[in-house]
């Protein structure tokens, strides 16, 4: 691959010429790690993203049961996890709940724990960022008439029916704005995995920079690639707002 | 187009496109009672489930490090004021450079804004630890810039965004027609902006600047992480001094945010009433 | 020939975007008359009377207010509210300020005119618009009527020679709508030109010099309120007076 061997080139030019440093551009060993951090921020990225949804979707759920103790249970997720510090989850989860799980040994014969701290990041993320959702989805539910509720039910469809064809699509249009807020701020959140060794992006970064000297350089490249990623993201997301949008059905 | 029957009805408040975007934090007394028993709770478990030789309450221990907790938490809440202080004049201008009519200015303010918004705060924090200075030199004096000073400055930059956007999006909120009447009166641009629309914005942007700070200084935990010595990071050395016992996790932890909701709460409660009533009155 | 013509307007055509909504206009308002000006939603009347008040650019045709041309990209504005008042639908009163201030504000930051000289006049204005009393009352302790009121005494402290009002009873109650009127006809008794974009037919009866008909547009039909309501010549104007009378 020439083009990359003339990028190589051109940066480590750079580099002696004018001290301006990007290590992982030119250097082998930097790039790997670098490209594994990224690789692990949008695999945070993703999976927070689509399980936070998914609890959004079945607390909004179980909000509206008819049994008390499920919505109780619910309310006392939803208060907890929105007004809490996301670092303190964290560590809640890293150190507290870990140390009651048992342990298991590795193939050295080493204790290791039950569930990695990448693991322990997304479950943490899913929580805080689901905790939102759920009271986004709930209002996006309650934006509904209830007669369109009931002229379904009057048709013949059962709770579940009328929330997944009925309920769903009509709340979902109604809370994309405030989701896709949501979702931004998780993407930005997921650096908190470098509180708990999560090798992601800034941990990587953090590496790469105490190695080599070159803060400010790392700090430009993080901040193009953070800042891209929310670009991305809300680009999709109003990408779909605009297939989802209904005449007269607008905000 | 209005009907007697709306396809969808008003959208409720974590709905509306609020100032600032930031969700709205919303505290009940409730909250302090669970955390309250949260801490009572686990620490007579922690004390039924040790009972041996060495059964010094959990209670006892959250009193004796008590003072220490406090001091950290009281940097907390030096860096929230601080940050809170410098960001909200700064936003004050860069708010006004977004509303301003010169486009190369308003696109400037936009890309800053846009940048510290979606920048995430705990990269922000690194930038200023790694750039900043040990001391800066003024003259024949040096200045010392301690890691929580350093905190201070990184966590004001995603402020100065959010108290632009405020901005922002109190002087829109205005009714057009504001600026049509001034207009027709002969007054100048500026003396519309500074006579008539800001004093009727700055009220309704009371409401989410008062709940920034409250996330502002939930947020500076943050400041752990990048080795300040504020509650959080205290409370782990607490925890490491009393031997790294699992049971006192909860308690200490929930000790600490106790401390976050009693200073948080009387901020989060005056913010809806605040909020409830510019909303009934509009 | 007869009194100077205060406000020519020629052959105007506004656009938004790619709609027109003004497609040549022209017509002329001597000095002392009342011209209103009216015709169904979308005809373009709000616009008229916003791109004779430079609230509205334009880019085709001349408006002329006292020999100043209204489209001149050197135009002072400040110079052409000097002489032009306007009163809107919505009031658009400062809600910050006391009745009295919003009348008071104008001339003293605008016009730089000495504080006690503007107070006195101001009070003489609210009392002429029968508000004695209401001077320290905030506009939303007032009736709809009388907030109206006080934004035409607000724009008669700047001195105009023209008042254009933009469907000024619109929003008001039927039992509040007679008060404004009072308040405009006397102005136009005293000789005050007005133009009035108006739903107001027994008003534009009576006040009028001059009624002009809009629709889509252009004038279809003009003529003083004697002929205009009892014999209107277009089936346009026939079809809409059938509806409103």
């Amino acid at each position: 691959m020439t083009l990359g061997h003339d990028l190589t080139a051109w940066f480590s030019h750079l580099n002696e010429t004018t001290g301006v440093n990007f290590t992982i551009v030119y250097d082998s060993y930097d790039r790997a790690r670098f490209l594994n951090g990224l690789w692990l921020t949008l695999m945070i990225s993703g999976v927070t993203i689509a399980g936070s949804v998914l609890v959004g979707i079945v607390g909004a759920w179980g909000q509206m049961s008819r049994l008390r103790w499920v919505r109780g249970i619910v309310a006392c997720y939803v208060e907890f996890f929105r007004n809490t510090p996301p670092l303190v989850q964290m560590y809640f989860f890293y150190f507290g709940l870990s140390a009651l799980l048992p342990g298991t040994r590795n193939s050295l014969g080493f204790e290791k724990p039950l569930i990695n701290g990448f693991t322990w990041a997304c479950l943490s993320l899913i929580c805080f960022a689901g905790s939102f959702n759920v009271e986004i989805f709930r209002s996006g539910i309650e934006a509904i008439p209830s007669a369109t509720t009931e002229a379904a039910e009057s048709l013949g469809f059962t709770r579940l029916q009328t929330y997944v064809h009925v309920i769903l699509p009509l709340a979902l249009r109604v809370c994309l704005p405030a989701l896709t807020n949501n979702l931004v701020n998780l993407v930005k959140t997921t650096t908190l995995a470098y509180a708990i060794a999560v090798p992601e992006l800034l941990y990587v970064s953090n590496q790469i920079w105490s190695d080599n000297e070159n803060v400010p350089e790392m700090m430009l490249v993080l901040f193009v690639i953070y800042i891209a990623l929310v670009g991305i993201l809300v680009f999709a997301m109003h990408a779909w707002e605009r297939a989802l949008r209904r005449p007269g059905l607008g905000t | 187009m209005s009907s007697k029957f709306p396809v969808i009805l008003p959208l409720g408040a974590p709905l509306r496109r609020q100032a600032g975007g930031l969700p709205t934090l919303r505290l009940a007394p409730w909250h302090g009672v669970a955390l309250a028993s949260i801490i009572l709770l686990s620490s007579a478990a922690a004390n039924a489930a040790t009972g041996g030789p060495i059964h010094a309450s959990v209670l006892a221990i959250l009193a004796r490090w008590t003072p220490l907790l406090l001091r950290g938490f009281g940097l907390n809440i030096l860096i929230s004021f601080l940050s809170m202080a410098i960001g909200t004049v700064l936003g004050a201008f860069l708010g006004l450079g977004l509303i301003t009519p010169s486009r190369p200015l308003r696109g400037a303010s936009w890309a800053i804004t846009q940048f510290f918004r979606n920048a995430p705060w705990l990269v922000l924090l690194f930038f200023m630890i790694f750039l900043l200075p040990f001391h800066i030199h003024v003259g024949t004096v040096t200045i010392n810039l301690p890691s929580w000073l350093k905190a201070v400055i990184g966590l004001a930059l995603p402020v100065m965004a959010n108290v632009a956007e405020i901005v922002r999006g109190g002087v829109r909120s205005i009714h057009p027609g504001q600026w049509e009447a001034a207009e027709s009166l002969g007054f100048t641009r500026r003396q519309q902006l500074w006579l008539i629309i800001l004093p009727q914005s700055v009220k309704r942007m009371l409401p989410p600047w008062m709940n920034l700070y409250a996330i502002l200084t939930t947020s500076t935990t943050l400041a752990s992480i990048v080795g300040v010595n504020e509650v959080v990071s205290l409370a782990g050395q607490v925890l490491a001094a009393e031997g790294s016992k699992p049971y006192l996790l909860a308690p200490i932890y929930a000790y600490v945010l106790l401390m976050f909701f009693v200073y948080t709460y009387p901020i989060a409660w005056a913010t809806q009433r605040l909020e409830r009533r510019y909303h009934v009155r509009n | 020939m007869a009194p100077q013509p205060l406000v020519v307007i020629d052959n105007l055509h506004k656009s938004f975007g790619h709609v027109e909504v003004i497609k040549g206009v022209s017509m002329t308002v001597a000095k002392g008359e009342v011209a209103c000006i009216i015709g169904p939603s979308g005809s373009g009347k709000s616009t008229l009377i916003r791109c004779v008040n430079a609230l509205v650019p334009f880019e085709v045709g001349s408006i002329k207010v006292l020999g100043i041309e209204v489209n001149d990209p050197k135009l002072d504005k400040l110079k052409l509210r000097k002489h032009v008042g306007m009163v809107f639908q919505q009031y658009n009163l400062f809600p910050h300020r006391t009745a009295l201030q919003n009348v008071m504000m104008a001339p003293i930051q605008v016009l730089k005119r000495p504080k006690k000289e503007v107070e006195a006049e101001a009070y003489a204005l609210l009392k002429k618009v029968r508000l004695e009393g209401k001077e320290h009352s905030y506009p939303g302790e007032l009736s709809g009527g009388q907030q109206q009121r006080v934004a035409i005494a607000r724009s008669l402290a700047m001195k105009p020679d023209l008042m254009l009002f933009d469907e000024v009873t619109a929003a008001l109650d039927p039992e509040t709508v007679g008060e404004v009127l009072l308040t405009i006809r006397q102005l136009a008794e005293e000789g005050m030109t007005c133009i009035l974009v108006t739903h107001e037919m027994g008003f534009a009866r009576e006040v009028a010099n001059e009624v002009y008909f809009t629709d889509k547009g252009v004038i279809v039909e003009q003529g003083p309120p004697s002929e205009f309501f009892s014999a209107p010549r277009d089936p346009r104007t026939k079809a809409f007076l059938s509806q409103i009378l």
